[in-house]
């Protein structure tokens, strides 16, 4: 449980970490909360040559709310900021969600842009920001640019972030009083990520029918994923039972020592059920 | 005036530092030109050695020193406890060596050993190491181990099998099962698992060479085992030569006991230094290879007998994994701690067991709190629930049918030590079990519960009630038994307490047992200022170090309270008589006439004539006025050899609820009565059953080592290994009944592990209770979703 030989260097402004990270060319990694990257140096799984601290850059810190309506967190900002901020309170997938993440250490220290960059294929912010359709908005010395949520988890650990950018900020629609969210999973007991997690968002009814359905899954495939099929079968008229059975369709289900194939889709689809009942509850 | 903490609930004198980040553990100690080792391990479960090449480590920055197996001069560890003890049973043994030779038997086992100016330097240069390995066909299971075309693991255990015991009356069993009104056969899989004490293992190894002696400091629970068997069975060194010190022990759960392999590595290290210390720290996932694991047995059960809910037989045959090569007394733990407490609280006529150790490719298995108790209470309380269910009776009924009546003490069960060959007759001495199980049944409302269930159904939950009763053999041993030929592990058990008043009437207890956490510096306290009528804080309790304290077996087996108090109260006593016959000196009376009254020495029919015992310790420290014949000093030291063990026992009730839609199950109410004699300190006997209940429910719904069938370890750290969480708990609800232990002056009985042999089976039968509706009869641990839901599933299955 000890790390490889690494240099530190604790970065004095954005710039200053963007200009290391391109200078150390892919072996040079930051360092947020380290609540991911520090195990997996701890196991020798991970041997980067120089750690760039990002953690005390005041600049990616915080909630605040756009000129469009649009809210922006920034990348170094805490699940326990985030649970503090009162402006993330309407989310309530954020609320169901953020209690639950590790404990109060884990919360203390690890950062919504750490955990979107490891892209943990069973972490749970990932799939919160599909459902929203959240943009990461991401910087290197090259200069900055936008990532719709959709493309950016592309495999397990794997984004559409290149090794010499940061992620300084994720931004979240404003909210709309018609729709209502929720978050619900089952977790593996030792670890307490998630088996199967499911972010569910739902609103804009007219008549008998769903205007607007958004579900994500994590836990589960590959990499966190946008449960389309789910998605149209509501907004086509499906009950939350009959959508949810269409919870891992196209998708490869994962197998461990805690759940197999067929449990881990079984309860996937009951997390749909469960995360739609109470986004849809939430509405009431 | 001075106040008696015995029998209250006293804050621990221990925890100020312990909390407070000021305990000294092996890690905390840093020696003057400290060198450090790191232990290359095997990645094979199986494996021969073909070559080791070091010569890339041993060029690396820092590094020292770099050991394999054939640079260490000693023998391999000992295995001190055989099946059958020393009666004679073929027991193939195969023990460990400090480094493996020749080949490697489980994931973990070491290989080499560098040694470094940093422990970064010598994990670095572990990895520089080339072995060059030839991988062998492994086997995991017990059970498989011992067919036909399994691996084998050592050439002298054909099929794998380390001796195959039994005990209790064959034919008497065999006839009562086939003559019975009803049977009931289960096939019962007790899981393996890794026992978590916050403070992994770790020593430090020092060789004086100025004086030629060996110095340890090691997170044991048995230090001066550890310097008999070092110094007897593996080093070949003078016993007197060795000084082993535990200092705070961050947890222990049994794995502590036992003698490893890095205890002579890091000596010898040391000793190749020149006499540089030389450190060892166990990291966590090295931990889950490298100390002992817990359980792992497959059983095969019969209960037997008739419609009116009497039981007439058990039998059981089971095959114990005690992993790739032995640990210290791994093969008593299945037989003689298990098999002979197999029929718990009940009289049952005719018990036969008979148990297979067998070798595979894991870690090796020993004591892990309850150490065969919690297997056994776990095989005969789930026998009594598929029975009940079997016939249609009330689980709490069956029980109270079967219990041994409290007018049968002195009792021998069938299967138990009274039966050995050889040695001491041990007998359960004392217990009344029915007021437990009506308390319990009571508290958790048991009347209630068919509304209870049915209420749950409203919710999509299916409620289930468990209950467990259970008795304990804590206060190990008499000598007479386990030092005895016949079952015994041919080492005596008693404890031993010496005593010092200091001229200022400071006291100073010194023991021979080894805390873990237990507060022991606060219970002796509590015991020797209620013997001596002084406050606690006037005491300070020493253990530890087999430099300055007298000889003692250590902590394990709930036995400390019982023996080591016993020990404590024998040396006060003699404390009290010479301060009694010094006291008659000072106040020219006859002995006869001192009577005492706390600390207070007075003449009979004279209240004014009277010394305090702090008088009494300042003059017979001065000794200038000493009588003669009465040597200076009150300085006194006891020994104590336990006629008997203890018998705790108890009932406990769960209460799950499951969810239909993902088979999770919470568990929703926890009720214990414990029946633990008299209590020393309540408050730290409430600590041990919430830590021991909490082991034992993590058991049930959340705990297993889980190998890969190429022996590698899948659950191998805490990211996989679930250990339980305290939001995932109810409150536990605790009471008790007080059948004081007729064994020892306090009446105490002993509890580090009741909680834990009890609770396991509470929450497995409230499981499969909750599951009846389904058809089911029987799920093996740990009950995660998964493997509730799938049972579901298939029952549904089979209905439709
Ligand atoms: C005990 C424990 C329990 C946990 N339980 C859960 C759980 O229940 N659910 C869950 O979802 N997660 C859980 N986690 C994981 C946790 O959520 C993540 O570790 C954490 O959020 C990652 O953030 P960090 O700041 O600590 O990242 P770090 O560990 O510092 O970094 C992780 C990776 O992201 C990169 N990185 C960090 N910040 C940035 C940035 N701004 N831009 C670009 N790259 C960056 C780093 O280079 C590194 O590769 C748990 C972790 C622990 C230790």
């Amino acid at each position: 449980m000890i790390p490889a030989a690494f240099d530190y260097v604790r970065a004095t402004s954005l710039d200053d970490a963007l200009a290391r990270l391109a200078a150390g060319g892919g072996s040079a990694k930051a360092i947020a909360g380290g609540q991911s990257l520090l195990p997996l140096m701890k196991l020798r799984l991970a041997r980067p040559e120089t750690l760039v601290d990002i953690g005390r850059l005041a600049e990616l810190k915080g909630v605040r709310r756009l000129g469009d309506g649009r809210v922006s967190i920034g990348g170094l900002t805490t699940y326990d900021e985030m649970l503090r901020d009162m402006t993330l309170h309407r989310y309530g997938l954020l609320a169901d969600a953020l209690p639950n993440i590790g404990d109060v250490q884990v919360r203390n220290r690890g950062t919504i842009g750490g955990a979107t960059a490891h892209a943990d294929p069973a972490s749970d912010m990932p799939a919160i920001l599909l459902a929203l359709d959240a943009e990461v908005v991401v910087r290197s010395v090259r200069g900055e640019r936008a990532i719709p949520i959709a493309g950016f988890f592309q495999g397990a650990f794997a984004s559409a972030l290149e090794p010499d950018e940061l992620i300084t900020e994720l931004r979240l629609p404003g909210g709309r009083e018609d729709l209502g969210s929720a978050y619900r999973a089952i977790e593996q007991p030792a670890s307490g990520y998630s088996i199967a997690g499911v972010a569910a968002i739902i609103g804009a009814r007219s008549g008998d029918r769903w205007g607007f359905c958004s579900v994500a899954i994590t836990g589960v495939g590959e990499h966190p994923y946008r449960a389309t099929a789910v998605e149209s079968a509501i907004l086509g008229g499906a009950s939350f039972e009959a959508a949810a059975a269409h919870a891992c369709d196209g998708v490869t289900v994962a197998s461990d020592i805690h759940a197999d194939r067929e449990y881990r889709a079984h309860v996937a689809t009951v997390q749909v059920r469960r995360a739609l009942e109470a986004a849809a509850a939430r509405l009431a | 005036m001075t106040t008696d903490m015995l029998g209250k609930r006293v804050k621990r004198v221990e925890d100020q530092r312990l909390i407070t980040g000021k305990g000294r553990y092996v890690d905390d100690i840093k020696l003057q030109s400290m060198a450090h080792c790191a232990i290359l391990r095997s990645p094979y479960a199986h494996a021969s050695i073909r070559s080791i090449d070091t010569s890339a480590a041993k060029a690396m920055p820092g590094v020292l020193d770099v050991m394999v197996g054939a640079d260490i001069p000693y023998n391999p560890l000992p295995m001190a406890w055989p099946a059958g003890g020393s009666a004679g049973l073929k027991n193939n043994v195969n023990s460990p060596r400090a480094l493996a030779t020749d080949s490697v038997k489980w994931t973990g086992e070491g290989v080499a050993a560098v040694v470094a100016e940093t422990p970064e330097q010598a994990l670095d240069a572990v990895e520089a190491i080339a072995v060059d390995w030839e991988p062998l066909p492994t086997v995991v299971d017990a059970e498989k181990a011992t067919q036909p075309g399994a691996p084998q693991l050592h050439e002298n255990a054909p099929s794998n099998i380390v001796f195959e015991w039994s005990v209790g009356d064959r034919d008497g069993t065999a006839a009562a099962i086939d003559g019975a009104e009803v049977v009931v056969r289960q096939r019962l899989v007790n899981q393996r698992l890794i026992p978590n004490p916050m403070e992994t293992r770790g020593d430090i190894g020092w060789y004086n060479p100025g004086t030629d002696e060996y110095t340890i400091w090691m997170s044991s629970q048995t230090p001066h085992i550890q310097r008999l068997l070092l110094a007897a069975f593996v080093m070949g060194v003078p016993e007197h030569k060795i000084r082993c010190i535990s200092p705070d022990v961050g947890g222990a759960f049994g794995t502590k006991i036992f003698t490893y392999a890095d205890y002579p590595i890091v000596l010898l290290a040391s000793k190749r230094l020149g006499g540089r210390p030389v450190k060892w720290i166990e990291g966590r996932r090295e931990s889950y290879q490298a100390t002992i694991h817990g359980r792992d047995h497959i059983t095969y059960l019969e209960i037997a007998g008739k419609r009116d809910g009497e039981i007439t037989g058990l039998r059981v045959k089971t095959y114990a994994n005690l992993g790739g090569r032995l640990s210290t007394i791994g093969p008593g733990i299945p037989t003689t701690l298990y098999a002979r407490v197999l029929s718990g609280c009940y009289r049952i006529p005719h018990v036969f067991a008979e148990v297979v150790g067998v070798y595979t490719n894991t870690v090796f298995v020993d004591a892990y709190r309850g150490a065969g108790r919690p297997e056994a209470t776990y095989v005969v309380e789930r026998a009594m629930d598929l029975f009940a269910a079997e016939i249609g009776m009330d689980p709490a009924e069956i029980r109270r049918r079967n219990f041994i009546a409290p007018d049968k003490f002195p009792y021998e069960n069938p299967s138990g030590l009274g039966t050995a060959s050889g040695g001491a007759k041990i007998y359960i001495d004392s217990g009344n079990y029915e007021p437990a199980l009506d308390k319990a049944l009571a508290m958790a409302g048991y009347a209630d519960r068919a509304a209870a269930k049915g209420e749950a159904r409203t919710r999509g939950k299916y409620l289930g009630v468990g209950l467990s009763s259970y008795i304990e053999v804590c206060g190990v041993a008499p000598s007479k038994w386990i030092g005895a030929v016949g079952e015994g592990w041919g080492a005596a058990m008693w404890e031993s307490a010496n005593i010092k008043v200091h001229l200022t009437g400071k006291v100073v207890v010194t023991m021979g047992t080894q805390p873990q956490g237990q507060g022991h510096e606060t219970t002796y306290a509590q015991i020797v200022g209620h013997e001596l009528g002084i406050p606690m804080e006037d005491i300070v309790v020493q253990h530890s170090d087999t430099q300055g304290t007298p000889f003692g077996y250590g902590s394990y087996g709930s036995r400390t309270s019982s023996v080591g108090s016993t020990a404590a109260i024998k040396a006060a006593g003699k404390i009290r008589e010479k301060a009694r016959r010094y006291a008659a000196h000072m106040l020219e009376a006859s002995v006869d006439d001192i009577e005492v009254d706390g600390a207070e020495y007075r003449v009979k029919g004279s209240p004014d004539k009277k010394k305090t015992f702090q008088e009494i310790a300042f003059a017979l420290d001065l000794a200038f006025d000493a009588p003669e014949g009465m040597e200076p000093y009150l300085d006194e030291t006891a020994y104590h050899d336990t006629p008997n063990c203890t018998w705790p026992f108890g009932t406990h009730v769960a209460i799950v609820e499951i969810d239909e839609a993902t088979g999770k199950v919470d568990l929703v109410k926890y009720v214990a009565v414990d029946d633990v004699g008299n209590k020393i300190n309540p408050m730290i006997v409430d600590g041990q059953l919430h830590g021991g209940i909490v082991q034992g429910v993590g058991q049930a719904l959340w705990e297993g080592a889980v190998y890969g069938d190429d022996g590698q370890l899948l659950s191998g750290s805490m990211l996989d290994y679930a250990l339980p969480r305290a939001s995932w708990l109810p409150n536990l609800e605790l009471d008790e009944t007080v059948t004081p232990s007729p064994v020892n002056p306090i009446g105490v009985k002993g509890v580090g592990e009741a909680g834990a042999i009890a609770s396991t089976a509470a929450v497995a039968n409230a499981v499969n209770d909750a599951l009846k509706p389904f058809g089911i009869r029987h799920l093996d641990m740990p009950l995660t979703p998964q493997t509730v839901w799938k049972a579901m599933q298939a029952a549904k299955g089979a209905q439709a």
